[in-house]
């Protein structure tokens, strides 16, 4: 019986969000069609540009690549029960702490140089990041605004410091940082246009996803998103797992930060606020906090961007019309939240109720 | 992980584009020569923001006139691996040999990057970076001597202004903004030397809100013309003309919004850029790498007058114009002091608009309130 109801569930977690693009897609296409275009043609140019052939799945997965981490900013920090929104400013920080290492010192031009940038991105992120948990923690702020209005003190930090001590004296229209050393730079996967950012973020979700689900302190902190109280009476330590938590999705925009600087952009610069933070929040939520199901949501919101590209240039729609297809999307995916559990429910009758309460209040955290 | 392993394998693909480059490079100018051919336009905002967006975007309509041509178009393209993608996908996916990125931040990396992948495809930037020898030859930039139309605001708001004080409200301290500030304020003192101009940076090209802010805060002061430098001036001139002040334009016209407050404008005129590049790439000349211009080449043109402009002001600013037009105006030229009464042109000493040296602007002339 309970692999059953294991199976279900499988189903349900696939034929939710299919139907609810299935369903944005048929609502996009009206839309396209009461626009005065072809939604034939827009279909067929959406799937082109996303995934129809080799340089557009390089296009959504370089697209998708930054969104995983920042994704994460948001998922590792929700599993413990906060609403972290402030990716950004992590963001924003890792990539400057990334360009400021070779003011500190001249680190090694080769990968250990790199590792030591990204280091330094990730733990900016991460600092500013537990700073969200600590002042929520030690001082009851709520997590939510003091991440959303810190995001708005980094970019500020950012800029003071890009367009002013650190600002490369060359760089007279565009103020940025010194250029990283060619050494220091990440480069391409071998006969692609991504680069290992990508790889970075898929490594990181996968180990994420396998420390929530399969160790004792990331149960530990699933426990603390279901009840920080409780989490505090049945002995763990809740206050240290939630600062904890901030701080490893910190951690992990300020990675982000840091690739961009190091694969794209070669230095900090203003370019580098273009809101991928903030997409991260929607790739978390549409992905459901799952570390894992960050991965293939970031890959769509990729495919989004790509073919939303396409779109504008063969179409001739403006750039809002993709956002549209965006809405629709999320809020039918959102919306499917409300079928979870009653999909297949007349095939597997009150199956939940052979489940034991222990398994019951796992099920509710995955 | 084996870093070492990729870096190689990277230098063999930087081989293999060089191979192509040697191969492909000479055949790149007959290829081009007389074919239609496609053209890919790129904004880093909405195409129809009042602003920098929709003056390249209003002459594209142009462009897309233009028989043979068939022009693309992408707009609200962030300065990331988007653009990179976005380009390279106009190429791959839309056959562009032509690419007009328009956005600063668009040159470096992003563009240098994809240039250096596609040897035989033009890039012209607007923005005015490209450097003899620095950059490959296949790419350029193109920019406009907008400051003059900024210096003709400037005499249309010094004699318009009543209480002697102006206002520019601007988006960072770089060189470009800075020249346009002081080219505004020369302008205005040139008709009245008591006048003053007090500018507010508000940190970023695209500010609404504190755009709003900024142009409250100094109607309070009294200001009682404005004029802007930022991304997409439409907050600005709505928020002056609700304050009854008069505003002068910059980038597009934005005399739709405000007919009663709309004196005139600084406004690019790209077509002039864009036809002088296409038709190079068209008939296989060697690709404009540094294309520049003002008033006289028709890269700017000063917004229609408003109806309030008295007929003073516009003679005066007219004949500035017809002077700059004959090659005969300097706007910067000595003796010039600085707002903290250092000389920064001595007299005797004129620079051309062409002159490098106006590019590296770092300083606030006299009469301006405001720190650099």
């Amino acid at each position: 019986m309970a692999l059953s109801t294991r199976t279900t569930d499988t189903l349900e977690a696939i034929a939710l969000p299919v139907m609810a693009m299935a369903g944005a897609l048929l609502l996009f296409g009206i839309f396209i069609w009461a626009g005065g275009k072809d939604p034939l043609e827009a279909w067929a140019l959406l799937f082109k540009g996303a995934f129809g052939d080799w340089f557009s799945w390089q296009n959504s997965l370089q697209r998708a690549a930054p969104l995983m981490l920042t994704a994460l900013c948001v998922a590792v920090p929700a599993r413990a029960g906060l609403v972290v929104i402030g990716g950004e400013g992590a963001l924003v920080l890792g990539g400057l702490a990334c360009a400021s290492v070779p003011y500190v010192f001249a680190p090694p031009e080769n990968s250990f140089g790199t590792a030591i940038l990204l280091l330094a991105a990730a733990l900016a992120g991460g600092l500013w990041i537990a700073l969200v948990g600590v002042l929520r923690q030690k001082r009851g702020v709520n997590e939510t605004i003091s991440s959303l209005l810190l995001a708005y003190t980094a970019i500020a930090l950012f800029k003071h410091f890009v367009e002013g001590p650190m600002r490369d004296p060359a760089s007279l229209n565009k103020p940025s940082t010194r250029t990283i050393a060619e050494g220091l730079r990440i480069g391409g996967i071998a006969g692609t246009d991504i680069h290992w950012g990508l790889i970075f973020g898929v490594v990181v979700c996968v180990v994420l996803g396998l420390w929530l689900f399969f160790t004792t302190s990331g149960f530990a902190t699933r426990i603390v998103g279901g009840n920080a109280r409780a989490a505090l009476l049945v002995g763990l330590p809740s206050p240290r797992i939630i600062v904890v938590s901030c701080a490893i999705g910190g951690a992990c925009a300020g990675l982000a930060g840091g690739i961009e600087v190091a694969a794209v952009h070669t230095n900090a610069n203003a370019s580098l606020i273009a809101g991928l933070g903030y997409t991260g929040i929607l790739v978390s939520f549409v992905a459901r906090h799952n570390p894992w199901a960050v991965m293939p949501v970031a890959v769509l919101f990729g495919g989004f961007g790509a073919a939303g590209s396409l779109l504008q240039r063969r179409m001739d729609v403006p750039d809002a019309s993709v956002m549209v297809l965006q809405g629709f999307a999320f809020l039918l995916i959102l919306a499917s939240e409300a079928l979870r559990g009653k999909l297949f429910a007349a095939r597997a009758p009150k199956a939940v109720v052979v489940a034991a309460p222990l398994p019951a209040v796992i099920k509710a955290n995955v | 992980m084996a870093r070492a392993d990729f870096n190689r394998r990277d230098v063999l693909k930087g081989v293999g584009a060089v191979g192509a480059t040697a191969a492909f490079g000479g055949l790149s100018g007959l290829a081009q020569a007389q074919a239609p051919i496609t053209v890919g336009f790129i904004y880093v905002g909405p195409r129809d923001d009042y602003g920098y967006n929709q003056a390249h975007a209003e002459s594209v309509a142009e462009v897309k006139k233009m028989p043979g041509i068939k022009a693309i178009e992408e707009e609200n393209v962030p300065e990331t691996t988007a653009v990179q993608k976005t380009m390279q996908g106009m190429i791959s996916q839309d056959g562009a040999t032509l690419l007009f990125p328009t956005s600063f931040g668009y040159f470096d990396p992003h563009m240098l990057a994809v240039a250096a992948k596609n040897p035989t495809v033009r890039f012209a930037h607007c923005g005015g970076m490209w450097t003899e020898g620095k950059h490959p030859k296949n790419t350029g930039s193109f920019f406009g001597y907008i400051d003059e139309g900024q210096y003709l605001n400037g005499v249309v708001a010094g004699h318009m202004s009543k209480s002697k004080k102006i206002g520019f409200i601007a988006a960072k301290p770089i060189p470009q903004v800075l020249r346009n500030i002081n080219a505004f304020t020369m302008g205005a003192r040139s008709v009245d030397p008591s006048i003053t101009c007090t500018v507010i940076f508000t940190g970023d090209w695209s500010m609404p809100v504190k755009e709003a802010e900024a142009t409250n805060s100094l109607a309070d002061q009294n200001v009682d013309v404005f004029t802007m430098h930022v991304d997409g001036p439409k907050v600005i001139v709505e928020t002056a003309a609700k304050r009854g002040k008069f505003v002068c334009g910059y980038h597009a016209s934005q005399a739709k919004l405000a007919p009663n407050a709309y004196l005139t404008g600084a406004e690019w005129n790209w077509i002039t850029a864009y036809k002088t590049i296409i038709d190079a790439a068209r008939t296989g000349k060697p690709h404009p790498n540094f294309v520049r211009g003002g008033l006289k080449e028709g890269f700017v043109k000063p917004s229609p007058y408003g109806g309030m402009v008295t007929a003073a002001a516009k003679k005066n600013a007219d004949d500035v114009k017809a002077a700059m037009i004959a090659g005969k105006f300097d706007i910067f030229k000595g003796p010039l002091k600085d707002n903290t009464g250092k000389v920064v042109i001595p007299a005797g000493k004129a620079f051309k608009q062409t002159d490098l040296e106006l590019e590296g602007m770092n300083y606030l002339v006299e009469g301006v309130i405001g720190k650099a």
